[in-house]
């Protein structure tokens, strides 16, 4: 089928008005929130924007019937180039797709389209008395959606854990056109668990059309506190202590120098500019136990050298140390043109000998690097800054960060907390996993999507691709057996 | 798709209006301004957002796309400059300044139609380019208004042919009195605390010249000298906005000379379009060596009527108004010039006054200038959201600050045959005033006809 035959049929699904097609305008699909240095310059061959999950359908059975590619997009806040068309194709932007179908407040659900922004879910929820617990720094702008396909954490993952924990059901669209649901409200759900292998898959497997989400009640009370340190080190000590200690804050944040200036540039939100390092803790749950823990971490943070400890006495003085905390990643245009984001996870107790690493090749790479992270579950974000203008530094860049993550895995953690693999990381994924890992991971991915038109080049490291595992595994068992494999 | 013939091709951006490249490459893609824009929350399309503008430009800056590509030119025009984007990003990139230099650039390049040229020519220069000559036209216009002529015009299908059956639907009722930039002057009541100019702009100082006279009696009875310094042009701002930005340094230039006084404590403006306007005067001649170091000097003394009177306090006490209002916060006010809490905050300095804050309250209206007139489509979504909101709020009275979002709302009010006031904020303070010594004035007031 040509171009024109195509669109006429996508236009019969989506109507003119749900179809974008001129590669013009095409031109601001091919970024995301990831740098364009990486990725590269690649537009889709068509937008559609459907309003409903037959719409969605119908377009991934016309995408399977001329063989083009289909890829998934929300907001587009990725930060690992999850939502670009790298070998063109179809993408379903499902943006529009944003209602909050049902809130069932007493078997403590709601059902909700992909395209519901994240905080405005939680703020539709506000009233009721819940929230939904995972808040991605990007939750004023990303989708619900993405949430699932990136099984995204936030701060408040430390106590509430990440998005998996929270997604009770999925509404599918699977790559042969076919809608099913997955789990449901009750607890458990017997059978193979396809929403737990279908959050996080970032769009490889299927387009979710519909989410049940968990709702989840607010705290009773929230303090948030604010303790300033003269470097990362005592920093990452005291976040030591206070996990120790059995105090389980709802977060625990740490931000560095660095990104302390460039949030203070942007919002004023009252970060202390000459510390070394910040922490921000939040503590949630009952009046007089938030008050007891408040008191015991500010005593903890003064033992490991906290010169300020505060905490915030209104509400708006809170939510201003969030938005400053939240801004982070954005605010980093202040400081350089172009940042690369490392997502790694460590052990909590090797964030100190850790975060000396990051400095370290930071000077010896001549880079600046900015952190601010998950100090509470050791989910690390060193933001190498760089300007990709000047010859050399994209290189440099990725030395550096290939090094920091080397690292990582070297004290046993891994490659990304939560804002996924992608395309930007997806060759890195050796640095974890086995070829079996990978091999096991590829076989579901062809039994989901034996055409590999969904979402193709992402999370699977070059070389993994359905076709080419049969090789591997061949390889592999030839290997074993002590046989030259031809 | 539309392409360009290669004859008309214009590459890249050029001249001393050009956007600048430092501003664009700021951004970093992170798509948080995307929920705040409203042409995005009507759409959902990329390309109609803040971040997908910036990238346009960023494409036509290095060759990518054509400075004449249709895409280009309908967002550049489909954005409201509504500056919600910039208020809420996190790398500082300077929003509106791109965008006004995009324009410019537009203006430039692009073949306009005789009509639009002729438009622009009797709007920006012959209007607007002249205050003596803005007010000569609103007599004309109250005459035009109160005359049978206007029911012979509407029927004749002339305004259908010109294409301005929809501007003169818009247009406000022409008071008889206007507030002239005359060099009169009100002296303080009570305590002298000070001596302020008020701006007088220009259709505030015709259709709303009432609220100028309320802006005038609520600062005399806080202290301050009122003088209506005599020389003041129109802001400039619809200029600036529009990609003229030469015309708007013309005028950036005569309201600097007529307002610079050493025996001014400050310049007040009651239309946020016009604050935001004076306050960028600094960046507007950055290049011009006789006026960059005043423009400064200028700036640091403009501000909103609202904002000087929470910075100042108020020293008299307003009576109680037992209205329930909802505030609708003009864009140039609140992302402009980040004033969010004093509106509130005086509004909550009126005993028994109940606001209740609506859903998306800056979220714009759809007024934006001129832009009404030119997307008319997009206005009105925005507009209908915008009342469907301020509505459920049960409020008896819509208050805002800001000429262009009150016309905006008594038009589409007046379209779904509702009678609900609209008010600029220092009219609501000055009928306080008024009703701590007058009963009477408690009294709900009557929407504009």
């Amino acid at each position: 089928m040509d171009r024109a035959a195509i669109r006429t049929r996508l236009l019969e699904i989506v109507g003119p008005d749900g179809l974008l097609d001129d590669p013009d305008e095409l031109l601001v699909y091919e970024y995301d929130a990831s740098d364009e240095v990486f990725a590269g310059h690649h537009r889709p061959d068509f937008t559609v924007l459907p309003r409903t999950a037959e719409q969605v359908s119908a377009v991934v059975r016309l995408a399977n019937e001329v063989g083009l590619p289909v890829i998934p997009r929300g907001a587009g806040t990725g930060l690992a180039g999850g939502a670009l068309a790298l070998r063109g194709g179809i993408l379903i932007v499902l943006t529009r797709m944003n209602r909050i179908l049902e809130v069932n407040e007493r078997d403590g659900y709601a059902i909700v389209e992909p395209g519901v922004i994240n905080l405005e879910l939680s703020t539709a929820l506000q009233p009721r008395g819940y929230f939904f617990a995972p808040d991605p720094a990007s939750q004023r702008a990303c989708t619900i959606g993405g949430n699932v396909g990136n099984n995204s954490g936030g701060p408040h993952c430390l106590k509430y854990g990440v998005t998996t924990n929270h997604i009770l059901g999925l509404e599918v669209v699977l790559p042969d056109g076919e809608r099913i649901w997955t789990g449901g409200p009750v607890p458990e759900t017997p059978g193979v668990d396809l929403t737990g292998v279908l959050v996080g898959s970032e769009g490889t497997l299927g387009i979710v059309t519909k989410v049940m989400v968990r709702l989840t009640r607010l705290p009773e009370a929230v303090s948030v506190l604010l303790a300033a340190f003269p470097d990362i080190e005592s920093a990452s000590h005291a976040t030591s202590a206070i996990i120790a200690a059995g105090v389980l804050p709802a977060a625990l944040e740490m931000m560095d120098h660095l990104t302390i200036k460039a949030v203070e540039d942007a919002f004023h939100a009252g970060y202390p500019r000459e510390a070394g390092a910040v922490l921000l803790v939040e503590l949630d749950g009952l009046q007089e136990i938030v008050a007891e823990n408040t008191g015991r971490v500010a005593e903890l943070c003064r033992q490991h050298s906290a010169w300020e400890v505060r905490v915030a006495r209104t509400k708006e003085e809170r939510d201003l140390l969030w938005l400053g905390r939240k801004s982070a990643f954005g605010a980093m245009g202040r400081l350089a043109p172009n940042y690369y984001l490392v997502d790694t996870t460590v052990p909590r107790t090797k964030l100190p000998a850790t975060m000396r690493r990051v400095e370290e090749l930071s000077r010896e790479y001549r880079l600046s690097i900015a952190n601010v992270f998950h100090a509470g579950d050791g989910n690390l974000h060193p933001l190498v800054l760089f300007d990709r203008h000047r010859p050399g530094e994209v290189e440099r860049v990725l030395e550096c960060t290939t090094e920091i993550l080397r690292y990582c895995v070297d004290v046993g953690g891994t490659l990304s907390g939560e804002h996924g693999i992608g395309f930007e990381k997806r060759d890195y994924m050796t640095l974890v996993f086995t070829t079996e890992d990978l091999c096991a991971m590829a076989g579901l991915k062809r039994s989901f999507d034996p055409r590999e038109l969904f979402n193709p080049e992402k999370v699977l490291p070059t070389g993994f691709r359905c076709g080419e595992v049969a090789v591997l595994r061949q390889q592999a068992l030839a290997q074993r057996l002590g046989l030259e494999y031809v | 798709m539309v392409t360009v013939p290669e004859s008309t091709r214009v590459r890249g951006f050029s001249g001393r209006d050009a956007p600048s490249f430092d501003l664009i490459r700021k951004c970093v893609h992170c798509g948080f301004c995307l929920p705040s824009c409203p042409t995005y929350r009507i759409t959902w399309r990329e390309r109609s957002s803040p971040r997908g503008r910036i990238w346009l430009m960023k494409s036509v800056a290095e060759g990518r796309l054509d400075l004449l590509d249709p895409v280009f030119a309908e967002e550049m025009q489909l954005c409201l400059n509504c500056r919600a984007c910039e208020a809420v990003c996190p790398s500082g990139v300077h929003y509106g300044q791109i965008l006004e230099a995009s324009r410019a650039q537009l203006v430039q390049h692009r073949p306009q139609s005789l009509r639009e040229r002729l438009y622009r020519v009797l709007g920006f220069r012959i209007l607007l380019g002249d205050m003596r000559r803005f007010r000569a036209a609103n007599k004309l216009l109250r005459w035009y208004q109160r005359s049978p002529v206007r029911m012979l015009v509407r029927r004749s299908g002339v305004l259908r042919a010109l294409g301005l059956e929809h501007a003169e639907a818009m247009l406000p009722t022409i008071p008889e009195r206007f507030v002239v930039p005359d060099g009169r002057f009100f002296p303080a009541e009570n305590e002298r605390r000070g001596r302020v100019a008020l701006f007088t702009g220009c259709v505030m100082s015709t259709a709303y010249a009432h609220v100028h006279e309320a802006t005038i009696r609520v600062l005399t009875r806080n202290g301050f000298d009122v003088v209506l310094v005599s020389g003041q042009q129109c802001c400039g701002a619809l200029h600036v906005h529009s990609g003229e930005p030469e015309l708007g340094r013309d005028l950036a230039r005569r309201n600097i000379e007529a307002l610079e006084s050493p025996y001014l404590d400050a310049i007040i403006v009651n239309a946020a379009g016009c604050g935001a306007m004076l306050k960028e005067y600094p960046q507007l001649l950055n290049h011009d060596h006789s006026y960059a170091e005043r423009a400064r000097a200028l700036a640091a003394k403009v501000r909103d009527v609202l904002e000087f009177l929470v910075e100042r306090g108020l020293t008299a006490q307003p009576g109680a108004l037992p209205w329930t209002v909802t505030y609708q916060e003009p864009c140039h006010l609140a992302h402009a010039q980040r004033i969010t809490q004093q509106p509130r905050v005086l509004l909550r300095a009126i005993p028994q006054l109940r606001l209740v804050e609506m859903a998306e309250s800056a979220l714009c209206c759809g007024s934006a200038g001129i832009y009404n007139l030119l997307q008319p489509d997009m206005a009105s979504a925005l507009l209908e959201r915008k009342l469907d909101n301020a509505l459920a709020t049960g409020a008896e009275v819509i208050v805002s600050a800001n000429p262009g979002c009150m016309l905006q709302l008594e038009a589409g009010l007046r379209a779904r045959g509702l009678r609900v006031p609209v008010l600029h904020l220092i009219e609501v303070l000055d009928r306080a005033y008024t009703a701590a010594t007058v009963p009477a004035a408690r009294a709900l007031p009557v929407a504009a006809e």
